[in-house]
């Protein structure tokens, strides 16, 4: 954890909305080191998606600095720094399992051969292995879910960019999932940004629990979490695990009490 | 059973048709009654308004029997064949088809692609569908004409002619649908595909362009059809002698309605043929895209 993948300071966003000026992101500071897997939780309209939009650079601030792996935003996406996992799977329904993944290996231009090799190799990441031929509707959401998981990890991005990945998931393929991604997470070494509205999620995963507060968007806690690297499902009945989601909630409580 | 509801509507249509046909024929059968000073029997009223030579509502079996001999009576190539006037038809409603979808899909992606272009061409676009095609369908005629459009490429001004009238009649369903079918993918897809900087054109030939097939077959579906009467609206005012249009032109010069109704029924045959074919390469196409089977 040692230079910073992306430094966030005094952040600010403002729409022109029909309405007057929306503050969707006030004065945000942080700090995401290489390789943390760092969480964005808050209720809605607190900015956590806007927050990870602006990260990828499909929004910009309207003051303050933002730089990814040193870079600003923009030529951060240009050079493919991070793979961007959307809420919903969006696989394309006219393309294989396998095709969808190569979306993105096509529009860089990796050669045939490459792209079968990243393509095999991300299928067995994500465990779809034998899948690739498939089309999206034969599969579960859980596993297109997956399937989107390893398009965004096929280019090798070293930043995973993910909005609320499992949020249309059942909870027991959301636990499943989770438990996937950690192994995942612990095997490519990738830092990881992801927002959730779930406290036990966020605890679960996180090395950093970013707590967020609507009406502005903004940071109100940042938890560094004291859970190893190494986390069965039942470490969530550990007393560290429930005293770390009961500041997260307490943060939450406060972030609306101010309104 | 599928077909129960099937057959019950043609077997309605078939018992109004005849009704309508012994009421409308029968005027002619009561004023021939009264010039011969002869009686009508409920018989005879049946007999001879099922039998006349210029009907006013010809009744189904003679329309059936003049299209069977239009289609099998004579030679092909001959002049009084229906097939060979289907074949006429045909090649002008293909040629228009072709060119309309073309223009279509292109002036979609331009729509699509420019707010300027929509602007600037979209209202004609919709006024030009405004106009009726038979104010317009002898304009065109008289203009490919003079200009000779047709000496230049080597085909006849009248195929020209009806290939545009085809095309003007095609062209916009294609436009429409497509449009439709180009700005169909979300703001998520495009988003995800922003966050490969992908350029525009990679975004419209793996995006855009695949999204937009289904909304193409069912614009395609709709165009031909269009250009099946935009080809035979063109055969109207040409003073044309081949073709379905022609046909019924000539059926009607000559009083003969029983020839108007077969072209007629020719043309709706024709038109249920063009759009089976669409829906099979339809099918074939969105088989390989992965559709649910």
């Amino acid at each position: 954890m040692s230079a910073a993948v992306i430094d966030a300071k005094g952040v600010n966003l403002v729409f022109q909305t029909g309405d007057g000026p929306v503050q969707a992101l006030k004065d945000v500071n942080l700090t995401v080191g290489k390789g943390e897997f760092v969480s964005f939780i808050g209720p809605s309209g607190c900015g956590k998606t806007t927050l990870l939009r602006t990260i990828a650079a499909l929004e910009h601030p309207t003051a303050g600095q933002l730089t990814i792996n040193g870079m600003t935003p923009d030529e951060a996406r240009r050079k493919r720094a991070y793979g961007y996992v959307f809420q919903a799977a969006g696989l394309y329904p006219w393309r294989t399992i396998a095709k969808n993944i190569a979306l993105p290996l096509e529009i860089m231009g990796f050669s045939k051969g490459e792209q079968q090799a990243r393509v095999d190799r991300v299928l067995e990441l994500v465990e779809l292995s034998g899948f690739g031929n498939k089309f999206p509707w034969q599969l579960s959401g859980g596993m297109q879910q997956r399937a989107s998981i390893a398009r965004a990890l096929a280019f090798d991005a070293d930043i995973l960019l993910m909005d609320e990945p499992f949020g249309a998931l059942d909870e027991i393929v959301r636990d499943r999932l989770n438990e996937e991604l950690l192994k995942l997470w612990n095997r490519t070494g990738k830092t990881i940004c992801f927002v959730t509205h779930s406290i036990p999620e966020a605890v679960y995963l996180s090395t950093k629990i970013v707590v967020m507060s609507p009406r502005p968007g903004r940071i109100t806690d940042i938890i560094d979490s004291p859970l190893p690297r190494e986390r069965p499902l039942d470490i969530r009945d550990t007393k560290a695990f429930i005293d770390i989601a009961h500041r997260v909630r307490e943060g939450l409580r406060a972030g609306h009490s101010d309104e | 059973m599928k077909l129960g509801p099937v057959l019950t509507v043609l077997l309605a249509t078939l018992v109004l048709w005849y009704g309508a046909a012994v009421w409308l024929n029968a005027a002619w059968t009561f004023d021939q009654a009264a010039r011969d000073g002869g009686d009508i029997t409920f018989a005879l009223l049946i007999s001879d308004t099922m039998a006349q030579q210029r009907p006013v509502l010809p009744p189904p079996h003679q329309v059936a029997a003049e299209l069977w001999k239009g289609l099998t009576a004579f030679p092909v190539t001959s002049k009084k064949s229906l097939v060979y006037h289907g074949y006429v038809t045909l090649v002008s409603t293909f040629s228009g088809f072709l060119l309309g979808s073309f223009l279509g899909i292109f002036l979609a992606v331009g729509i699509v692609q420019s707010r300027t272009m929509e602007l600037g061409f979209m209202p004609w676009a919709v006024i030009s569908q405004t106009v009726p095609v038979v104010a317009i369908a002898p304009m065109i005629v008289v203009l490919s004409n003079s200009l000779g459009f047709g000496d230049y490429l080597g085909l006849s001004n009248a195929l020209v002619s009806k290939t545009i009238i085809a095309a003007y009649l095609s062209y916009f369903p294609v436009l429409i649908g497509m449009v439709k079918g180009l700005r169909s993918p979300d703001q998520m897809q495009l988003d995800q595909l922003k966050t490969y900087n992908a350029t525009e054109t990679q975004g419209f030939l793996k995006l855009r362009f695949p999204a937009s097939v289904p909304y193409l077959f069912t614009s395609l579906k709709v165009g031909i059809a269009a250009s099946l009467v935009g080809a035979i609206v063109g055969e109207l005012p040409t003073g044309a002698i081949e073709g379905l249009g022609a046909r019924m032109l000539i059926g009607s010069q000559f009083g003969s309605p029983i020839i108007v109704w077969a072209a007629l029924f020719a043309a709706a045959i024709l038109a249920g043929v063009l759009i089976l074919i669409v829906r099979a390469i339809e099918n074939l196409v969105t088989l390989r895209m992965g559709v649910r089977a």
